[in-house]
């Protein structure tokens, strides 16, 4: 049997699943209801000087049909009184006192700060998350955001924090932000416990192209807002990355964006991660896709001979390397298995208009299975991924293994392309058609 | 019991009875899967006799984790690949899909949960563990979907459970009367092998209870007994000339089917009377298996027939020919039927009756009498105590599946006077339950 519990940084919970700080952990009768479902922790709506929110607040990207592919937001953060927030917390804590709860907090003032995380203290939270992160609505007044792109502001933040903190102290990141692991440094010079990523991106979700205004519409204006949701997911896996593999952070990283089922849970694991939040796939599906995250994270488990989960965090890491460090004689071609084709003939017209020109139709229209032109085939696959049928086109390997080079390496050997005609272009013997023939097609 | 004419060769069974619900390949799980909204309270779980977490395993197949989609259905439904094959799906959990409110094509629930159990089967998944012997012992008569599902429920709490069944095969009607198109013999076996695997219950074969000694024997022998005895042979019309040869009852008709070799019916003209599923499943099987043609005559309308729609549908398919308000009143012939003599029907004032002076025969020379099945009155007549309804049918207290002798528990068609495999496996895993917690506060 998998053992699903967890210590991180100090906060123990039974399980890796968190909901993340949002509409969700509004109010304690939610959260109360996730764990008693079986959610592991939860991370409260973010506390602060109470705001007033508008109507409406989101918006979706509805991708042909399937809902919620990607999800906007302009909500800011908790509109209710922190003495109804902190009954309430330790009323949650009163029936819940194995499960964590984390207090996310934005205020202003270094006074602020420090009266803030006492009376969560008090109040029985067992973390502390510092929303540095929030990118519209807050950050326009300095908070938020604003602290989260500055990491001399956010690193004097978290050290009036840690003057005070007796529990265990979070700093969430934004991602609107060139270079992540700069904030997270400074996080982790002011002596935070961990670090969570990601907060939402800013975004415009899409336009109303009737009423020429963009979504959410407010009395028919708009303004920007935090994108999030399965959309974001590979943003916030290389900045959890980036983070996890930086030799000057080293502090627990908490996973958070687009997360909606196990396999995706299990992605921010392996990528350093040791715990994860969510947030929008709960507002879309309620609290009950815990039942489904906790069974596939327990037969990924079983399966693979994980008895805890400190045994699989960050095993992906090490194969994740700069660019210039991977094999340029790995060779893959891609075939197409005939016998499981349907036909689309998807994978030509991408290869021929989207790519390399590696694959060609039969002459006999009656065969539409397509064929490879290996001459041609760079590997790229395209073609892999676009093919609708399971295990239809695969790559295949055709180097031996036996000679690795690198960029790297054949720089250093003065063997790379350096001048603009250079005949080590990787490209050169490469056919391509000549222009005119285009149009006769 | 009367058989039909055969002929030597053997036909490709494959052929024939071509399976209906064909097992998904990963494209289609994949895709069909994707479908699913992940209701709230899902209407396809309230519609299931057994309340499996259907989102939740179809949410499982979709994002790859077969293992636990197949645990979850297990967990509500020992009988989980049985049912997904068998179960009138479209008026179960695919009819409360609510896709059919906006006419989208329900999810394909039944092949979904099939794709499932097959590979936790054919990958010999273990999900239970029975705990060890907890001193007490259950006897379960009869190895059917009622049987097995309580003898799995009771080996849960660690009772030794001996299951006694009078056939030399397990399954009951699901191997015996279920049409193959729908079910495989392998298949069906093959899943109450899986169980008893696991939980480790004994079955003893060709062991028909059927006397005073059987019933006194296991009264001394076990602390409990679960009757999943199910129903009797098809009931008699009581017409002149029901004696006649080839005149037979559907569920021999259809046992000889699943369990002999299968030859090809000689038949040139079958009349099948009756109007509920079995009669459905004796027609399509007749015009399967080559008969010439196949009529279907119900005393009734066609709207008050009993059967599903869909059966009727597939029945309908496979050529057989339905007509209606014709009550049979003789079976003409020789010796061997030579056709059937019928009376016109009407319904007035809501009550059935003859039209007088409208007899006419339909010739033929096979006749199958699907009108229902026998109570297994004789055996439960040797015990004491046992109440039984008008029609019947075993009396059980609703909350505990115990009957009005505190010794024995009931479920499936004995009880609910015959219905179909899931509801024979949600009221045995109910009645195991009910055995549990009788025992527990016995001692």
């Amino acid at each position: 049997m998998a053992d699903l519990k967890i210590n991180f940084a100090g906060i123990k919970s039974p399980n890796p699943f968190w909901l993340a700080s949002g509409p969700p952990t509004n109010s304690g009768y939610q959260i109360m209801k996730a764990f008693d479902q079986g959610w592991g922790g939860a991370v409260w709506k973010t506390l602060g000087v109470p705001v007033v929110n508008v109507s409406s607040r989101y918006g979706a990207i509805n991708h042909r049909g399937n809902r919620l592919v990607g999800f906007n937001n302009i909500e800011l953060i908790t509109d209710r009184r922190l003495c109804d927030n902190l009954r309430e917390m330790e009323e949650v804590k009163k029936y819940f006192p194995g499960h964590a709860v984390i207090a996310s907090l934005m205020v202003q003032t270094r006074e602020e700060w420090q009266q803030i995380v006492r009376d969560v203290q008090n109040a029985g939270a067992d973390g502390i998350e510092l929303n540095f992160g929030c990118p519209h609505g807050m950050c326009e007044r300095g908070m938020g955001s604003a602290v989260g792109q500055e990491p001399a502001v956010l690193e004097m933040i978290t050290r009036w924090v840690m003057e005070v903190a007796t529990i265990p102290v979070i700093v969430k990141l934004t991602p609107n932000i060139s270079d992540i692991t700069e904030p997270a440094q400074a996080a982790r010079r002011a002596g935070a416990n961990a670090i969570s990523l990601i907060n939402t991106i800013q975004s415009l979700i899409g336009v109303d192209i009737d009423n020429f205004v963009t979504y959410p519409v407010v009395d028919g204006h708009s303004s920007n807002g935090g994108y999030c949701g399965p959309a974001v997911k590979p943003i916030a896996l290389n900045m959890v990355k980036n983070c996890a593999q930086h030799p000057l952070i080293r502090i627990p990283v908490s996973g958070i964006g687009g997360i909606e089922n196990w396999r995706d849970a299990v992605e921010f694991m392996l990528l350093g991660a040791s715990s994860v939040q969510v947030c929008t796939a709960v507002m879309h599906y309620g609290f009950g896709i815990i039942r489904d995250l906790n069974s596939g994270l327990e037969q990924y488990m079983r399966s693979h001979g994980f008895s805890t989960i400190d045994q699989f965090i960050g095993k992906a890491l090490p194969n994740v390397k700069h660019w210039e460090e991977l094999n340029l004689n790995y060779s893959i071609k891609a075939a197409i298995d005939e016998s499981k084709c349907i036909g689309c003939q998807l994978c030509y017209i991408a290869c021929e208009d989207g790519a390399h020109q590696a694959i060609e139709l039969n002459e006999d229209k009656s065969n539409r299975t397509p064929r490879i032109i290996e001459e041609n085939c760079v590997g790229c696959n395209l073609c892999a991924l676009i093919c609708p049928v399971e295990n239809c086109i695969t790559m295949v390997r055709r180097d031996d293994g036996s000679q690795k080079t690198t960029w790297k390496q054949r720089t250093d050997a003065g063997h790379v392309p350096v001048s603009f005609d250079d005949e080590l272009a990787g490209g050169l013997g490469h056919s391509i058609p000549n222009p005119p023939e285009a149009l006769r097609k | 019991m009367v058989e039909p004419e055969k002929k030597k060769d053997v036909p490709d069974v494959g052929q024939l009875f071509k399976q209906i619900k064909p097992l998904m390949n990963k494209s289609e799980a994949y895709y069909e899967s994707s479908r699913c909204l992940f209701c709230y309270q899902a209407p396809c779980t309230l519609a299931c006799p057994t309340s499996i977490d259907i989102p939740l395993f179809i949410r499982q197949i979709n994002n790859g984790n077969l293992i636990g989609a197949a645990k979850t259905i297990y967990q509500s439904n020992y009988l989980g690949n049985t049912c997904g094959k068998v179960c009138p799906t479209e008026v179960l959990c695919e009819g409360a899909c609510v896709f059919t409110k906006v006419n989208i094509k329900p999810l394909d629930i039944g092949r979904l949960q099939n794709f499932a159990t097959d590979h936790a089967i054919l990958t010999h998944q273990k999900f239970f563990e029975a705990p060890g012997f907890n001193g007490k012992s259950v006897a379960v008569i009869g190895a059917g979907p009622a049987g097995i599902s309580c003898a799995c429920r009771l080996r849960s709490e660690g009772y030794k459970v001996d299951v006694y069944e009078a056939r030399n095969n397990p399954s009951g009607l699901a191997l015996h009367g279920v049409a193959p198109y729908k079910i495989t013999n392998e298949e069906a076996l093959m899943e109450v092998e899986f169980l008893r695997a696991q939980f480790g219950f004994n079955v003893f074969y060709n062991k028909r209870i059927s006397g005073k000694e059987d019933i006194e024997h296991l009264e001394a022998g076990y602390d409990a007994i679960f009757l999943g005895i199910g129903l009797g042979n098809s009931a008699e019309i009581k017409i002149k000339g029901e004696g006649k040869q080839n005149c037979t009852g559907a569920t021999g008709f259809i046992e000889q089917i699943k369990t002999g070799p299968i030859e090809k019916l000689t038949a040139k003209r079958v009349i099948v009377l009756g109007g509920g599923n079995t009669a459905m499943d004796a027609a399509s099987e007749s015009a399967r298996l080559g008969a010439g043609k196949v009529i279907l005559a119900y005393r009734r309308s066609a709207a008050e027939m009993k059967a599903y729609y869909f059966e009727y549908d597939l029945a309908k398919v496979a050529g057989v020919e339905g007509i209606f308000n014709i009550a049979p009143v003789e079976i003409v012939g020789e010796r061997a039927v030579e056709g059937v003599k019928f009376i016109r029907t009407e319904t007035v004032d809501g009550k059935l009756r003859n039209i007088p002076g409208s007899e006419f025969v339909i010739p033929c020379d096979l006749v199958i009498k699907a009108t229902g099945q026998l109570k297994q009155t004789s055996l439960m007549a040797h015990i004491s105590g046992l109440k039984v309804d008008k029609d019947g049918r075993i009396t059980i207290d609703e909350a505990t599946g115990q009957t009005t002798n505190p010794k024995y528990f009931a479920g499936g068609d004995a009880v609910n006077g015959g219905a179909e495999v899931v509801n024979a496996s949600a009221e045995g895993k109910f009645a195991g339950s009910g055995i549990h917690e009788f025992l527990s506060n016995k001692s």
